[in-house]
């Protein structure tokens, strides 16, 4: 168990690497338009990116929600409903490329480094008003005419789209390049905001934006994988609450929702007493 | 009492899996899917941040 952890890295490396794998996307500054689209990645995998061999599933919600014919996804909800019971965040932790890349960028030795911003208690419910905001109800209520909703935490939130889409597709095609404007700098910004703050902050964009961890989140009580804490062997030394950079309780709550399964606290534990 | 905790969460997780499986179904009849794909196998403007 402990080695899954310490090679946690080069898993979350060698996941985004197969599921954007396709490479001619990048050469020609085109997207993969293959069948593997039909099924939802598990991470945050903008379906705009070259190479993404899935679809998002939070791109896929918005688009049914704003769609005419049908608004409520039994298919990209029953999805999500499947990879939370079986998985819930260990897909944050070992299968997302943007938690992997917020990781990367928190090993940058600048800055000290902090767990959370001033008024984490607070910020960390923003996430939820996202989910609830630009996900569902802006996007059950804007509907183009061509039958497919605007998606609006894409659109205006997700850094994804920008670092996986939008830079690559920008730097590889000369007429979407023409077409960037004022919401493409806005993107941007937004993305250098999330990658210096994640120098600093571990892993920002999880803890204050990131919708689809809420959702995973929600099974983190019923998951199949969940953290065990052994009462016998607990010393209560607190080592597992000072290793938590998501600012958990770990002793109280090791499934709390706003866990992100890193491993951190089992590899902190003297006693072996987390699993 | 603990393999009872134990017992319990894993009946509703087995619950769930069967839900989802049950809504993945009922979706793909419907077919969600084709939606899904017309959006994923285009460019997204929106969230390239072109449009």
């Amino acid at each position: 168990m402990k080695k899954l952890f310490q090679i946690r890295g080069i898993l979350q490396g060698a996941w985004t690497a197969v599921s954007n794998s396709y490479l001619v996307g990048f050469l020609q500054g085109n997207i993969y338009q293959g069948k593997g689209k039909y099924l939802c990645a598990p991470g945050l995998n903008c379906y705009a990116c070259p190479g993404a061999l899935g679809s998002c599933p939070i791109g896929s919600l918005q688009a049914v929600f704003g769609n005419l014919k049908y608004t409520v996804s039994f298919y990209v909800t029953g999805c999500l409903l499947l990879i939370g019971v079986i998985l819930g965040r260990f897909v944050c932790g070992f299968l997302c490329p943007i938690g992997w890349v917020q990781e990367l960028n928190h090993r940058i030795p600048l800055f000290q480094k902090r767990k959370s911003l001033p008024g984490h208690r607070f910020l960390k419910y923003l996430p939820y008003g996202v989910l609830l905001l630009f996900v569902i109800i802006l996007s059950m209520l804007t509907v183009r005419q061509d039958g497919i909703g605007t998606p609006w935490f894409c659109k205006w939130i997700c850094p994804g789209g920008t670092l996986l889409g939008g830079l690559p597709l920008l730097l590889g095609n000369s007429i979407l390049r023409q077409a960037a404007g004022m919401l493409f700098a806005w993107k941007v910004l937004l993305l250098a905001g999330v990658l210096l703050l994640a120098i600093k902050i571990y892993r920002p964009f999880c803890k204050y934006i990131c919708p689809l961890g809420v959702i995973y989140g929600w099974f983190h009580s019923i998951s199949l994988v969940r953290l065990h804490i052994c009462q016998e062997k607990c010393i209560h030394c607190g080592k597992c609450e000072q290793a938590c950079k998501m600012g958990i309780a770990v002793e109280q709550n090791p499934n709390s929702p706003e866990c992100v399964r890193c491993g951190d606290c089992i590899k902190a534990c003297p006693t072996g007493a987390i699993s | 009492m603990k393999t009872e905790g134990r017992k319990e969460r894993n009946v509703k997780a087995l619950v769930c899996v069967v839900i989802a499986l049950a809504m993945i179904s009922i979706g793909l009849c419907r077919g969600e899917q084709s939606v899904i794909y017309r959006k994923a196998k285009n460019i997204c403007m929106e969230c390239i941040g072109i449009g």
